[in-house]
């Protein structure tokens, strides 16, 4: 392997050369390695992503414009589906922190075997299928189903509670399902709190409330920030539990996207709507990043 | 943070943290737990608990050919992804742990880019693809889609098995001699083998629940499960879609299972 000859103190001269000619050959191996993987991405998803893109700069009479993006920002109901788009978001992402902080906290503070045990409660819904938990969402749900048969015969409303086919239903079901992708980063980085600082604190004499808002809450945040972006923008490209739950009256981002290429075979307007939404996640994540890498350098600094 | 926290908090105080914590663990589980009992449900309607029991519905799903054709792509295309996005993540994983590899953040970018670009741009772009160079509709488009999902979890997962094994063995095995691949496959692979399962479970469960990518590349004869199950959701809700449903929360809980015990002997 090249990597121990190099480590090796330079004695200048003779092997040099071959020494690098070596770690070419390495170096130009493990990109074989990698080769087979990064020919396959790029032929299913660069390849055709960057097709649209292209596709989205041209109107329907083949002139290049950008008429497909001014009629995302102009067209009332693709307004209305951004308005929706980022209404869901939100309020999704403000159930799963309201949901998922207690969890994750709890989580953090059970012994280590009472943890795992539990934690395999939010693990295993990644390992089942989103349209199993949504189907069963319709089940509890849906007019004649299960919770409202159950309140009508206990005789707490006389009428069944629209509560799937609408709004409603999506968001249940989008917390539901995103919930676990808040809990789990939180959890790792509250696992990752010094608990010295906690007692420390108390030592001190701060009580308990005072400890968790002063100490351990800040130290969670870089983890809950986290969860909060992932969860949000996975809420801005949902497909499955929007299409099922909101009855066609709650017409997110990707289920425009979906109509506008499959129902009426308009790829310009599609592929603009997708790239928005690609520079629009990108763009989060992007931001995410540079906030975060301030934070933890500042956190580092003040240690 | 150990076992015993040490802070002066009695479990008293938190018992309220315990409640709201145990109510959202049963919101996260419960719903699709109630499923399995309907399952066997007697009648038509969707009760809890049903008021008789039988297996009509599993028989229902046996005994139908669509069901049990989409039954079969869903389980050729995750085999084959699984055979596909193994070595291939496998192969990956080993170049961007050697740590000699130039652009290694470039390539794992480029690897698991599949988790952040959203599903329905993915899905959208295989579809307009695969209509010029005519992969609609087949098995291979669907594997070739599948395995692109699946290649992040499989890199992902045998990179955190490389962390923990020492890169050294394999090189002292090639300076006594060993070939390349023969000092790979006898002293790293054994090493690394649970985290190469796990990645494989991830590939399988991946490509048999994927729904968006499947709703524009399959139909026909090679419509998957999931894609005959989303439409079925759309039109009426049929208990056979809850036998359905059980038979895959059973091979979700087996191979979740299966990761978990791979996961810890690692």
């Amino acid at each position: 392997m090249s990597a121990a000859p190099a480590d090796l103190p330079d004695r200048g001269g003779l092997n040099a050369d071959v020494l690098s000619a070596d770690a070419r050959r390495e170096a130009l191996a493990l990109l074989g390695l990698c080769s087979p993987g990064i020919v396959l991405v790029g032929i299913i998803i660069v390849l055709p992503i960057g097709w649209l893109f292209w596709l989205s700069l041209f109107d329907e009479t083949g002139m290049l414009s950008g008429a497909n993006y001014a009629r995302v920002v102009e067209q009332a109901s693709y307004v209305r589906t951004f308005i929706t788009t980022f209404e869901v978001a939100f309020i999704v992402t403000g159930l799963c922190v309201l949901l998922g902080y207690p969890l994750a906290y709890m989580l953090s503070q059970l012994p280590r075997r009472a943890a795992s045990i539990c934690l395999i409660f939010v693990i295993l819904p990644f390992w089942t299928s989103v349209l199993v938990r949504t189907y069963a969402w319709l089940v509890i749900l849906q007019r004649k189903g299960l919770l409202n048969t159950w309140l009508m015969d206990l005789g707490v409303i006389s009428q069944p509670l629209p509560l799937a086919h609408n709004f409603t239903g999506v968001l249940i079901g989008m917390t539901h399902i995103l919930l676990p992708f808040l809990v789990l980063p939180l959890y790792a980085s509250m696992k990752a709190i010094d608990a010295d600082y906690l007692r420390a604190a108390m030592n001190l004499g701060a009580p308990p409330t005072a400890t968790f808002w002063q100490i351990f809450f800040p130290l969670s945040l870089p983890g809950l920030a986290a969860g909060v972006v992932i969860v949000f923008i996975l809420c801005l490209g949902f497909f499955v539990t929007p299409a099922l739950m909101g009855g066609g009256k709650v017409i997110m981002w990707a289920m425009r996207m979906e109509q506008t290429t499959s129902l009426y075979s308009n790829w310009g307007a599609g592929s603009a709507l997708g790239v928005v939404l690609l520079a629009v996640t990108l763009g989060l994540l992007g931001v995410f990043r540079w906030l975060l890498g301030a934070r933890a350098t500042s956190a580092w600094g003040a240690r | 943070m150990n076992d015993d926290l040490g802070l002066p908090i009695s479990h008293g105080r938190r018992l309220w943290l315990y409640t709201v914590g145990a109510l959202v663990l049963l919101f996260l589980i419960v719903p699709s737990l109630i499923i399995v009992p309907m399952s066997f449900s007697g009648s038509t309607l969707l009760q809890f608990p049903p008021e008789s029991w039988s297996l009509r519905w599993y028989e229902a799903y046996f005994q139908s050919v669509e069901w049990r054709d989409a039954t079969i792509v869903s389980l050729k295309a995750a085999v084959l992804t699984t055979m596909v996005a193994t070595p291939i993540g496998v192969a990956a994983a080993y170049a961007l742990n050697s740590g000699a590899l130039r652009l290694a953040g470039f390539i794992n970018a480029v690897l698991t880019a599949s988790l952040i670009i959203p599903v329905i741009l993915i899905g959208i772009g295989t579809f307009f693809l695969y209509a010029r160079i005519g992969l609609n509709n087949t098995l291979t488009g669907l594997v070739l889609a599948h395995t692109v999902q699946a290649l992040p979890l499989v890199v992902l997962t045998v990179l955190s098995g490389f962390r923990s094994y020492d890169m050294n063995q394999e090189r002292v095995a090639r300076s006594l001699g060993a070939g390349r691949l023969a000092a790979f496959w006898q002293v790293t692979v054994p090493q690394i083998r649970f985290s190469i399962v796990s990645g494989a479970l991830f590939a399988f469960i991946t490509s048999f629940d994927e729904v968006v990518v499947s709703l524009f590349i399959s139909g026909g004869e090679t419509t998957t499960l999931t894609r005959r199950m989303f439409s079925a959701l759309r039109d009426q809700i049929d208990p056979t879609i809850a036998a359905i449903s059980t038979c895959l929360i059973l091979l979700s809980v087996v191979l979740f299972s299966a990761a978990q015990l791979f996961g810890r002997k690692r």
